[in-house]
């Protein structure tokens, strides 16, 4: 089944070979306008109500866990402790010890014995208690899980979840600091997802647990405590977001900001602070995914804003800002006024001091002056 | 009626078709293998008596040393093994007509672990191993042709030519995993699900003695006694792990002790009576919910580790020439159903005959098979399940984007 081609690779304007080929810049916004009729303004609405991620992350995982037996929970402290981060809390309550194992602190086996048993047709959410521990399990992740399917020929599928916090979080200096999505997003046969709002958190990991593939789904420490309306629709146990697609969190004309997780909330932030420093619009993508990624809504924001940012703290060598930057000069080239920039986490080994550490991530006044200087204002 | 009582010493030497039998040693010696009031019937059962050597137990009671089979049954393994050993060695042909490309490894040696296994489980069970796989996804369930076109890169080979000679999958065969030692949790996987359904069947995982240091095995082991999975892990100690031998790399070379708290049971993996015996008593004690069991299937491979290993270098060729010639796995079979009258030396080789051919016919078959159009419909299907898939996964160049 070909897929409409919605958006345009600059290479293809340079290829005579594909000169007939229907170039159809337009882009159907019907996503995207849905999503934006749900977005935080309406946070008064009747229905609606504030939930915190870690609560929309549990009520998921409890929903997918009712509604399909072949659906169980493993990883460290997940049953009895109730979750290092309280993100399974009352779930052995509810679903007993057989549906919410709690695992030796042995990842490459436990991360190895989920794969084996979604490889037997189980539907595993494997939990990493930090993302940086999966390092141990990376291989059963990849070479296990994601590839297994295209190896067999297509007669083995893989369906599983991994999830955990990803990224850095508060004064945990470097070995529990580091952003995998570059890694993960990576690999093909895999899917990965980051969520940045109660309502991504829900929908996208009810996604993860659904999807037949293997997918990854990076949460974030810091964000597990905060709070976001949650629509009427959000919170009933029918609602999941479509994986591979962004969100357009604050529409504006003048700068594309592309954004993941916890920079969403920063660069929504940064925004604001750019219309009442500037009178400048800064259209906000919250990205959700990173695989598949949603290059056409990116695309379509710079068609309209002629400049693109994009700000997410992983590494900046070879990261998911590095494959924005290049996606956008082959399918967006034509569009740009003005080169292209991104805002990261710098290339060090996470420092422990505070004052260091902030200087090592993404901050408010970082987006906002790299935002300026974009601007040229 | 054919009644025969021979004991094994009394019975002379056999010329075999394979190799001329002598003496065998200590870990395979079939001295006291037996069978008696062998029934006319093909499918009647009678009993056998196993070598005493065939088991040593470590913190388990030894399995019985009698097996219950028929005429049919040591017939059907006898064919079994043949085929997997001439399929090898059309694989072992191939490959040096460079029609098999990248790394192969063959099991010639080993075909009574496979053999053995399989006439032992059923279909529901579930078994998966390392990238020495071809011997077990045929007894899987895979046509000769599939595999030999897999190793072919054939459009019609067991994974679509996707998968070559390491990533072999069949129902219940969850590989043909290239990563040395990460099967083994993925089979406590397996055995994990067999436990959560209640489907009382068990999980066979097969390793190497080199995989057997590998830290996820033991943190497949504790997870595996911790729940009580209906696992049979299995070292097959072929003496080398590539071209380290046990005692190199391991510093308990015991591998069925080596699961400390679970209980191992050694197995004479040249002997496929003596390995479908085990793993029968295996997949009882494991389904009746005692929990994993640590096999060791001794065994041999006769060729190197792969088809770019001559297999000399770290081994002598009089220990290669001595193990074909005293232990073969089916020499030995074909000797014992021989001196029990099982059958004549007319219809084994009627048997071996037949199985010749139908791997040969396989294998031409195979070699006429298309190999997969070189399309980027065919390069880019199956990474996802279908109709998952993300719209587009990009080519080597932004052009050669493809949309599903």
């Amino acid at each position: 089944m070909a897929a409409p081609r919605l958006f345009r690779p600059a290479a293809r304007l340079l290829s005579s070979r594909l000169a007939s080929s229907s170039l159809r810049p337009a882009l159907p916004h019907s996503a995207c306008a849905h999503s934006i009729l749900r977005s935080r303004g309406y946070a008064t609405e009747s229905g609606v109500k504030e939930v915190t991620v870690r609560d929309a992350l549990n009520e998921a995982l409890a929903e997918e866990l009712e509604s399909n037996q072949k659906t169980f929970i493993l990883g460290e402290e997940v049953a009895q402790y109730n979750g290092a981060y309280k993100v399974t809390r009352g779930l052995l309550d509810r679903f007993g010890p057989k549906r919410v194992i709690d695992t030796p602190i042995t990842e490459a086996g436990f991360c190895g014995l989920a794969v084996g048993a979604a490889l037997a047709g189980l539907h595993p959410i494997c939990e990493f208690m930090t993302f940086n521990f999966a390092m141990q399990a990376i291989d059963q992740i990849i070479n296990s899980a994601a590839k297994t399917h295209y190896m067999s020929g297509g007669i083995q599928p893989c369906n599983i979840t991994f999830r955990g916090p990803n990224g850095f979080a508060a004064g945990v200096a470097a070995q529990h600091s580091q952003d995998y999505s570059a890694w993960y997003g990576s690999i093909p046969g895999l899917k990965v997802v980051s969520p940045w709002s109660s309502e991504d958190a829900k929908g996208l990991l009810k996604a993860a647990i659904r999807d037949p593939n293997p997918v990854v789904v990076l949460e974030n420490e810091l964000m597990y405590g905060l709070s976001f309306p949650m629509s009427e629709a959000a919170q009933k146990s029918d609602f999941v977001l479509p994986i591979g697609k962004a969100k357009v969190e604050r529409p504006g004309k003048d700068l594309t900001i592309v954004s993941i997780s916890r920079c969403v909330g920063q660069s929504l932030a940064a925004a604001t602070q750019l219309k009442q420093k500037y009178g400048v619009e800064a259209e906000v993508i919250n990205l959700r995914s990173v695989k598949p990624l949603d290059v056409e809504t990116i695309i379509a924001s710079l068609k309209k804003t002629g400049r693109l940012m994009v700000v997410e703290s992983s590494y900046p060598m070879f990261g998911l800002s590095s494959e924005i930057l290049a996606l956008s000069m082959e399918y967006g080239f034509d569009y740009l006024t003005a080169p292209a920039v991104r805002v990261t986490g710098a290339e060090v080994p996470t420092p422990y001091a505070a004052g260091l550490e902030n200087l090592a991530f993404p901050q408010e006044d970082t987006v906002v002056g790299q935002a300026a200087k974009l601007l040229r204002l | 009626m054919l009644f025969r009582s021979v004991a094994r010493q009394a019975a002379p030497l056999r010329r075999s078709a394979f190799a001329p039998l002598a003496r065998r040693s200590v870990t395979t010696d079939a001295a006291s293998s037996h069978a008696e009031n062998i029934p006319q019937e093909d499918d009647k059962p009678f009993t056998v008596r196993l070598s005493d050597e065939s088991f040593e137990t470590y913190e388990l009671d030894p399995p019985p040393y009698t097996l219950e089979t028929t005429k049919k049954e040591l017939k059907q393994m006898y064919y079994d093994m043949v085929s997997i050993r001439r399929m090898e060695m059309a694989a072992d042909r191939l490959y040096k007509e460079k029609k098999i490309r990248g790394f192969c490894h063959l099991s010639t040696g080993q075909e009574a672990v496979a053999v053995g296994i399989e006439h032992a489980i059923n279909r529901a069970d579930k078994v998966i191993t390392a990238y020495r796989c071809h011997g077990f996804a045929l007894m899987r369930g895979g046509t000769v042709r599939s595999i030999i076109g897999e190793l072919l890169g054939r459009r019609e080979g067991i994974a679509y030519g996707k998968g070559g000679s390491m990533h072999m999958f069949a129902e219940n065969f969850y590989g043909g995993n290239g990563i040395v030692g990460a099967q083994v949790p993925v089979g406590a996987g397996l055995a994990f699900a067999q436990q959560y359904t209640e489907q009382p069947n068990t999980s066979i995982i097969l390793y190497g003695d080199g995989a057997s240091n590998q830290g996820q095995v033991f943190e497949a082991f504790n997870m595996a006694k911790l729940w009580n999975l209906p696992a049979l892990f299995g070292c097959e100690n072929n003496k080398y792990g590539m071209g380290t031998s046990a005692s190199r790399s391991s510093a308990l070379t015991e591998y069925y002790k080596r699961g400390q708290y679970i209980p191992g049971l050694k197995v004479n993996g040249m002997d496929v009576l003596a390995t479908k015996a085990a793993v029968q008593y295996g997949k009882d004690y494991a389904v009746s919910g005692k929990g994993p069991l640590v096999f060791e299937y001794v065994t041999y491979r006769y060729g190197g580790h792969s088809m770019s290993d001559p297999g000399t270098t770290y081994r002598s060729r009089e220990e290669i020439q001595r193990m074909r010639s005293t232990n073969d796995p089916i020499a030995g079979l074909k000797q014992k159903m021989l001196e029990w009258g099982v059958t004549s030396e007319e219809e084994l080789k009627s048997i071996d005959k037949s199985a010749r051919s139908h791997v040969d016919e396989e294998v031409a078959t195979a070699e006429a098979m298309a190999v997969p159009d070189n399309t980027s419909r065919i390069l880019f299907e199956d990474i996802y399940v279908r109709g998952s898939e993300p719209r587009w996964m990009r080519g080597r160049t932004v052009d050669e984007t493809f949309y599903y």
